[in-house]
């Protein structure tokens, strides 16, 4: 297995994320065809950090749904990360909270069964959520309501992490937050990721790995990767590393 | 001149909210039995008794225990037609709701169950299972039961995809699915089909009692309307009014509240 990315830690999955998506046709309400993905194929190495990014509707959403099972009819073949006990956590657009369940309860209920009693004093505490655990997601703002929906996918201790635009419609500032919640999280269990997300100075943040797909039907662009360490990222290095891509993948910004 | 007469105004106001929905209740249901006690006295017929009358129809059955009997006898049927139409009505109505050719294909069976008459029903039940409780009670649930279809696979038509697959995806199995994410979302379904249920399958139950049934209320109404006493049938049916009301209070609506308590507050109007 060859990997391009930089050495990685060994926890999480020992065996890397491969995705390999040679077509994907959805029927369109007017019984045409749509052709949403052409071709996309790539690898994120084990507790590595991968995005994709591209333009609106080119089929992220729909690799990821791929990804999670929840769309079974396409064609290619997919290899996820093994080891653990295999499970894959999902952050989505919405925070998916069960609404009649408590912060709490809307956790653990990922859990599985074995771990049911799980000590989750240190996950709530990281997240600022000690006070809310009793609380309903409707008296939630919506950062909260994603710092829950993170809890709830780091819980589960997942061997592979999937994250659908999980900062999109909140303020710069609560984002910039969260960004950091979401790394801080990470870093203490470093689990295989893959995120999609619109913003690039978000990609250039979070990830090892950039993958920049085309217009629709998606096909891959380009991969960019990334060695340097996320706690060297500052806002100069940020800055030349995002001036830089942008000179290689024009409009991305 | 204007500020002298607005500060009574809302004082009134502030009285009238504050003695809140509890009076404007009793108000109104002592405005009813005012207009039936005068019709009653301008009437001076043994058709319409007054209130005390019927009273004392009342105490005449409450005294020998007589009443009671009827009226346990009439809600053991309710409640066993009750929990068998919605368990047996709740169970198609969502397999329904979640299957489209299962639904395309029985939709005809309901709409035809839908529109027999309650008396065919009944009658029916009588002749294949002969004069007895289990006919009794099936004929009452067989009667809901297409009701509690309709409504619940109105709710299974709702549930929402995004907490399905995220539920797929947290691998919650079968019986985490149905407990935590699919019922709770049909449990206004649930109540807006009980709250039907029960007022519907008393009435139908006086029917079945009154066809073939020696005891309930049913009978004993059918008895008195061949005594011509208006006064007893009307003590029996308010009695059993009372027992359902006090049903609603005291079980419905306590249950409804807790298994509502997740939903943010309206502000009181």
């Amino acid at each position: 297995m060859s990997n391009l990315s930089k050495p990685t830690p060994p926890a999480g999955g020992p065996s890397a994320l491969e995705v390999e998506i040679r077509g994907k046709t959805f029927r369109g309400a007017d019984g045409g065809d749509v052709r949403a993905i052409e071709e996309i194929a790539f690898k994120v190495a084990p507790a590595s950090f991968a995005t994709l990014i591209g333009p609106s509707g080119c089929g992220k959403t729909t690799t990821l749904r791929i990804i999670l099972g929840l769309d079974p009819d396409f064609e290619g073949r997919l290899r996820l990360p093994e080891g653990g006990a295999g499970r894959v956590a999902a952050v989505f657009q919405e925070p998916r909270l069960l609404p009649w369940r408590s912060v709490e309860e809307n956790v653990r209920l990922a859990l599985p069964d074995e771990d049911a009693g799980r000590d989750l004093d240190q996950l709530f505490s990281i997240l600022g959520l000690d006070e809310m655990r009793s609380r309903y997601p409707s008296e939630l703002s919506l950062g909260l309501a994603r710092r829950v929906a993170l809890a709830r996918a780091f819980a589960i201790r997942p061997s592979l992490l999937v994250l659908d635009e999980p900062f999109v419609s909140l303020d710069e500032q609560t984002a910039t937050r969260l960004r950091k919640l979401l790394i801080d999280v990470w870093s203490a269990r470093p689990t295989t990721a893959l995120m999609v997300t619109h913003n690039l100075r978000e990609a250039v943040q979070l990830s090892d790995r950039i993958i920049f797909l085309t217009e629709r039907p998606a096909r891959i662009r380009g991969i960019h990767d990334i060695v340097t360490p996320h706690a060297e990222r500052d806002t100069r290095w940020r800055e030349t590393t995002l001036s830089a891509i942008a000179k290689r993948y024009s409009g991305v910004l | 001149m204007a500020l002298e007469l607005d500060h009574p105004v809302a004082a009134e106001r502030s009285i009238a909210s504050r003695l809140g929905p509890g009076i404007v209740t009793v108000a109104s249901l002592a405005g009813l039995l005012a207009i039936w006690w005068v019709a009653a006295i301008v009437a001076d017929s043994r058709v319409l008794p007054a209130p005390p009358a019927v009273v004392e129809a009342f105490w005449r059955d409450a005294r020998t225990g007589e009443l009671f009997f009827h009226l346990a006898m009439t809600l053991m049927r309710v409640a066993g037609a009750f929990v068998i139409a919605m368990v047996v009505g709740s169970a198609i109505g969502i397999l329904l709701g979640m299957n489209r050719e299962a639904n395309r294909f029985f939709d005809p069976w309901l709409i035809l169950f839908l529109n027999i008459p309650a008396l065919v029903v009944i009658v029916l039940a009588y002749i294949w299972f002969g004069l007895n409780e289990a006919a009794a009670i099936g004929a009452i649930a067989v009667n809901k039961i297409p009701n509690v279809v309709v409504t619940l696979r109105e709710g299974a038509r709702a549930l929402d995809r995004d907490l399905e697959e995220m539920a797929k995806v947290y691998r919650f199995g079968w019986t985490k699915t149905l407990r935590h994410v699919v019922l709770p979302q049909l449990q206004p379904y649930f109540a807006a089909a009980s709250r039907s249920g029960i007022s519907l399958i008393w009435k139908i139950a006086l029917v079945v009692e009154l066809l073939g049934r020696s005891n309930g209320v049913g009978f004993q109404i059918n008895l008195y309307f061949q005594l011509f006493d208006v006064a007893a049938i009307l003590a029996y049916t308010l009695a059993f009014v009372a027992v359902m009301l006090i049903i609603e209070f005291l079980l419905v609506q306590p249950f409804e509240a807790h298994s509502t308590r997740w939903r943010p507050k309206r502000a009181r109007g």
